[in-house]
């Protein structure tokens, strides 16, 4: 069977019409990472026995002939921050290096309830701190279309995992760029769904109010298909919204004419690639030429985002990896001789330099004297950012943007100069700190065959319509 | 210069991290840069402007209601065993890097 054009659909198809079984297909996605992820890096953990275990299951509902849930027998991999029972979860830390997680993430139990086959955990950037998957504390991901390139960040082993044909389809999390990022250097779909869309129940948390679940997949159906199996309320999330889940799938072939796509200049400014800049306004015209009508719009704060980012983020996360105290989750430093010094010292040999320096950062703005200058300035920042996309919604259905000012840079290339790395977010952190979906498409390669992707953003719990224009453009791009 | 090595020595020990000489000096430097890059936010006006601390609070839920109800639907009733059971206590213990059966171990707390 070819890996290649595989999608959700065409596999469950195969499986329905026994031309395949879900066996073979889950053993031939383990075959194509035997043979490709040696060099790629995109798996931290197999979990071979519980995906052959969920295989067998969809092959007897096959043989049975009765009717398969719609992921049934789609071999997906999942980013190592979603826990998974029995498992090891590591989050790319080596604080986390030998936990096993006791129960599993909403977002992973919702989609082995769908029939999904899950064939492993994927490297990341160690808590999904960073831009080029550089930070995981186990190893580097190459990026599958060029292996002297970054796959992007933080979820770039569930994007390379994609794109090399490992998996039909991922889950990453985005919290400033982490899903759209790295689909985009990839040349995958990425799709960032609303705040409170999709349940981060069992997610290892970095930002609280920044952290969203999402899809990483070939095209954009298949983004719509998972969308909506992990959507919807979930007790045990109390920020999940009790919003309804409309039928994605049902709204994403529906024609785009008449439909008004806001472009906003402070995308399209200084830093941006040639190359990109050309792929994305070809794109532009072709939504155009499909009936869109294109709107020029502004979003004045855009160039905050940024260092609004960076200090609301590290705040959250300073919070968060207090837990991380080495007496829980696995590791402790050895020879420890009171609690503070083993406090300190499992800290200290558990975290890498990204992740402390964050910490840092973090514990820097919310400490005393900073609070007001840092922390409290950057979330009325935020509010600014919020209302940019409040006006310009009431103008506009979307927003097209290019999703990286570059396509994949090389491997070592930011890893010294923290700042350089943080702009690399420059165009996808606006939507995490609105809370807006948003969805990362490819559109075209530069001359050294390196993947361009388009970013779609979209209103509050309104993903039918992005993923609408992802498929219109694609469509067309075909 | 912002950030000074005291500066970095207080927030190290408020977020329980020791850090070696040299990852002190490369804080420091890294710092500088990146709050250097942050006091861009002062080009803004914000005295007027009310701080956004989640999104939940401005989008998805019902506007009509006032305060607390606009999230009664993420509320429950403060019973045992609410929405799961607990873990189990072997099960809760498994990942500690040491414990007895029933409680974490750690090093003594009170020294003597």
């Amino acid at each position: 069977m070819n890996l290649a054009s595989l999608t959700i659909d065409a596999a469950r198809s195969a499986i329905q019409e026994r031309k395949i079984t879900a066996l073979a297909l889950a053993e031939e996605h383990y075959a194509k990472i035997a043979e490709k992820d040696g060099e790629v890096g995109a798996f931290l953990t197999l979990c071979k026995e519980r995906a052959l275990e969920q295989a067998d299951r969809i092959d007897r509902l096959s043989a049975e002939g009765k009717p398969l849930p719609p992921l049934a027998g789609v071999p997906v991999a999942i980013k190592d921050v979603m826990s998974t029972r029995g498992i090891r979860t590591t989050a790319g830390s080596k604080s986390l290096e030998k936990y096993i997680s006791p129960y599993d993430c909403t977002a992973v139990a919702r989609m082995e309830a769908a029939g999904a086959v899950i064939l492993g955990k994927t490297n990341c950037d160690e808590f999904a701190m960073g831009s080029s998957n550089e930070n995981s504390a186990f190893h580097a991901v190459r990026n599958p279309r060029d292996l002297s390139r970054v796959p992007g960040g933080s979820s770039g082993g569930s994007a390379a995992a994609v794109a090399a044909d490992m998996a039909i389809a991922a889950l990453g999390s985005d919290t400033g760029g982490s899903i759209r990022q790295p689909a985009s250097f990839c040349g995958v779909v990425g799709l960032m769904p609303t705040y409170g869309r999709v349940s981060r129940y069992g997610l290892i948390a970095f930002a609280s109010s920044l952290d969203h679940i999402g899809p990483l997949t070939k095209n954009v159906k298949d983004a719509a298909t998972i969308l909506r199996t992990i959507a919807g309320r979930d007790p045990m999330d109390s920020t999940s919204a009790e919003v309804p889940v409309p039928d994605y799938v049902a709204e994403f072939e529906k024609p785009i004419r008449g439909l008004k796509l806001g472009v906003a200049k402070e995308y399209f400014g200084e830093g941006l690639d040639d190359e990109v800049r050309h792929a994305v306004e070809s794109a532009i015209d072709k939504l155009e030429g499909q009936g869109c009508e294109i709107v020029p719009v502004s979003l004045p704060h855009t160039p905050y985002a940024i260092p609004t980012y960076y200090v609301i983020a590290t705040a959250e996360a300073s919070s968060n990896l207090a837990r991380y105290d080495g007496v829980r989750y696995s590791f402790r430093a050895r020879g420890v001789k009171s609690l503070s010094e083993m406090y300190r010292r499992s800290r200290d040999e558990s975290f890498g330099a990204e992740v402390k320096r964050r910490i840092m950062l973090g514990t820097y703005a919310l400490s005393a004297g900073y609070y007001d200058a840092y922390y409290l300035k950057a979330q009325k920042v935020r509010t600014l950012l919020a209302r940019d996309f409040e006006d310009t919604f009431t103008r506009v259905d979307a927003i097209v943007t290019p999703t990286s000012p570059t396509a994949a840079f090389r491997l070592g290339e930011k890893s010294d100069d923290p700042l350089a790395m943080y702009l690399a977010d420059i165009y996808t952190v606006t939507a995490d700190l609105a809370g807006i979906p948003g969805i990362s498409i490819p559109c075209g390669e530069t001359k050294e065959k390196l993947p361009i992707g388009l970013q779609i953003l979209g209103k509050h719990f309104d993903e039918s319509t992005i993923l609408r224009v992802a498929r219109g453009y694609e469509r067309s791009a075909h | 210069m912002k950030v000074t090595d005291k500066d970095v020595a207080y927030v190290a020990d408020l977020a329980n991290l020791e850090l070696s000489a040299g990852e002190r000096t490369a804080m420091v430097r890294d710092l500088n840069s990146i709050l250097g890059y942050i006091d861009k936010l002062n080009q803004l006006d914000t005295s007027n402007v009310e701080p956004m601390a989640q999104v939940s609070d401005r989008y998805g839920i019902d506007q009509g209601k006032q305060g607390s109800e606009r999230f009664s639907y993420a509320t429950r009733d403060d019973i045992v065993e609410g929405l799961r059971k607990s873990l189990p206590q072997e099960v809760a213990l498994q990942n500690a890097p040491d414990a007895d059966g029933t409680f974490f171990r750690v090093p003594k707390v009170i020294e003597r």
